[in-house]
């Protein structure tokens, strides 16, 4: 068992690599081939008309215009192996540091979307699988069919419109309040900024979970160990206590891991919409202005997360379900 | 601990226990867009069983006779409709009788490993999650009976084997007090010992005061064990029989029932030509006309389930 699990340990930490190196391989290559001009993006086109061809050509060599694109490649991920990510261009910072700070706004937004997203979803899915035909599974059905055919943008923008325009009960941006101190800024202002952009990512994530939740749950009322089990007599909630529940725990945890990157994703147009100095926006200015260092780190953090998410349902489904983890033992 | 099935209220031993006249089933489907099609799976099947006996529905593999464990246990899917007469212990059998009396009084052993819930253990589930001393008790009794471990309890349904999943699907009916036991095609798959063994679990189940009705498709194995035959023919019970009367073709009443006694191995192995009509393409009257040598014009009109010599037939021309 123990060797079991190691090798599969070891398996995962293999591919993780690679998807490490292909991803910041293809994020690079992706910058490289992008028709911005970082000169022109970030100093601008009167600024640059103005200057001697030698501050041009110190500009030129800040912004790594010229050069090898291999050897900034290989010199790049040198340095990440030995643990430095660089300086950020745009910020003038460590990239580790501007990533700390990013990566703590939006993993607040993310994690909140994502348990609120789990648990409706699974609820939303169970109640609709469960009452097939009923007016409940039509209002549910309707409701992420709806959901999930919206952009995620665009509900942002509405619920910008509701709740911070014309109700004005919620902040209409940024993480924090405007004109205070960062040290006045307390947990309950970080929290009410989230409200919104966190509410946005769990209404978009609650529709896919939901819908794929339903036709679990549909397929599990109609196998044969639910008709037996209505046959000994069991129904409604203890049916699904009993049977109902663990069966469709199992794709719903492995669902609801693999959204992670759904949800990943969605922030980055959240964070737009509202101006939240997260991950997302982070990778947005990175991307447009050219900081290379930051956007580089940002993908490969990006893809750690989005690949953890997967291997913890894989080791989840492997405690869970009885058929993997007794499989060893099989007679 | 007494090991018993119900036999205190109601249903004196040789009382009927379920009795069953005319049943009907039929599913609506849609065929190619909007049309629909009603489907007539059961026409007309009429089946008795009483306190302490052991019938056996025969049919062959495919011929919808599944569908009476569910239409006594009211689980028919969705789009199927059910007509007819069905008693328990004296009185109509309606839907909220069902629902009270199933999985206690009434209960079925389904036909295959799949009807228990793969993630629960094995013990835990016979018991529906009862986890009084009593049932717990109980447990252990039936499980000495069928020589079945204490540890399997702890086990999954996918690290039984064969022979085990049969002894634990009827376990899962002795651990309540029923009077009326349903096992559907109990021996799919099982080699003739292990079969053997599985009906003589159910022929106990009848000697403690169940009754019990087996469906099944696999006529010799069903003769061994229980006392009386319902043949199922085309959607149609054609004949009820005792088992003794299988020994002599004499004996026998209906053709079809005649033709299934000369197939047998050790009666000469004689096959019957046609096969059995598809149920939208039934012909009028008797179904197994068609294949029948004394068949007569009478045999296209109305043909009545009627008695004859102890059982029942659904032919013209059997005397």
């Amino acid at each position: 068992m123990a060797r079991q699990w190691s090798i599969r340990i070891g398996k995962k930490i293999i591919y993780m690599l690679l998807l490490v190196a292909a991803a910041s391989i293809l994020t690079f290559v992706l910058m490289k081939a992008s028709p911005v001009d970082p000169l022109q993006a970030n100093v601008g086109q009167a600024a640059l008309g103005s200057m001697s061809q030698e501050q041009i050509g110190k500009l030129r060599e800040y912004w790594g215009v010229d050069g090898s694109p291999i050897n900034q490649y290989v010199s790049w991920a040198a340095d990440f192996i030995r643990g430095d990510m660089g300086t950020s261009l745009l910020y003038r910072r460590p990239v580790s540091e501007v990533l700390g700070v990013k990566l703590m706004n939006s993993l607040v937004l993310m994690v909140i979307a994502w348990i609120l997203s789990g648990i409706l979803g699974l609820v939303l899915g169970v109640v609709s699988g469960m009452n097939r035909g009923r007016w409940i599974e039509r209002i549910v059905k309707g409701y992420c069919l709806l959901i999930s055919s919206t952009p995620t943008f665009w509900l942002a923008l509405l619920l910008l419109l509701v709740f911070g325009v014309w109700l004005k009960i919620l902040p209409i941006g940024l993480s924090v309040p405007i004109g205070v101190e960062a040290s006045g800024v307390t947990i309950w202002d970080r929290v009410y900024h989230a409200i919104l952009p966190a509410m946005t990512l769990s209404i978009t994530g609650v529709s896919n979970i939901a819908l794929h939740t339903r036709e679990k749950m549909i397929e599990i009322m109609d196998s044969d160990y639910i008709m037996f089990a209505r046959a000994r007599g069991l129904r409604g909630i203890r049916l699904f206590r009993q049977h109902g529940f663990r069966n469709v725990l199992l794709p719903a945890i492995t669902l609801h891991f693999a959204a992670i990157s759904e949800i990943f994703g969605g922030s980055v147009l959240v964070e737009q919409v509202f101006s939240y100095p997260g991950l997302g926006q982070a990778a947005v200015t990175a991307g447009l202005g050219s900081d290379l260092p930051l956007l580089m780190a940002i993908a490969v953090i990006s893809a750690l997360i989005v690949f953890s998410g997967n291997m913890l349902a894989d080791i989840l489904y492997g405690i869970v379900d009885p058929r993997i983890r007794r499989g060893g033992v099989r007679r | 601990m007494e090991l018993n099935v119900n036999t205190e209220k109601g249903a004196a031993p040789g009382a009927p226990v379920l009795k069953i006249e005319h049943l009907h089933i039929s599913f609506t489907q849609y065929e190619q867009g909007l049309r629909r099609e009603q489907m007539t799976v059961i026409r007309d099947l009429d089946v008795e069983v009483r306190a302490g006996e052991m019938v056996a529905v025969v049919g062959s593999s495919g011929s919808g006779k599944s569908l009476l464990a569910h239409a006594v246990l009211g689980l028919l899917p969705y789009n199927a409709s059910a007509g007819g007469k069905m008693e328990y212990c004296g009185s109509e059998l309606t839907p909220d009788r069902i629902e009270k009396l199933r999985g206690s009084e009434i209960v079925m052993v389904p036909q295959s490993l799949a009807c228990l819930d793969p993630l629960m253990k094995t013990g835990h589930q016979i018991r529906k999650g009862r986890t009084d001393k009593r049932t717990k008790n109980k447990l252990k009794e039936i499980f000495r009976r069928y020589n079945l471990k204490e540890s399997v309890e702890e086990l999954y349904p996918f690290e039984l084997s064969g022979g085990m999943s049969r002894r634990i699907l009827i376990s899962t009916a002795l651990i309540e007090e029923p009077k009326l036991v349903i096992a559907d095609e109990p021996t799919p798959g099982l080699d003739l010992k292990v079969a053997k063994r599985a009906m003589e679990h159910f022929r106990e189940l009848a000697d403690m005061g169940a009754g019990v009705l087996v469906i099944t498709h696999d006529l010799e194995l069903a003769l061994e064990t229980v006392d009386r035959i319902v043949v199922f023919y085309a959607g149609e019970s054609i004949e009820e029989a005792k088992a003794s009367d299988f020994k002599r073709e004499e004996t026998l009443r209906h053709p079809y029932t005649k033709a299934l006694w000369r197939a047998m191995p050790r009666n000469g192995f004689q096959p019957t030509d046609g096969v059995q009509p598809y149920a939208k393409e039934m012909p009028e009257g008797c179904p197994f006309a068609p294949r029948c040598r004394l068949c007569t014009a009478e045999c296209s009109k109305e043909i009545p389930w009627r008695e004859l010599r102890g059982g029942r037939v659904r032919c013209l021309s059997a005397m």
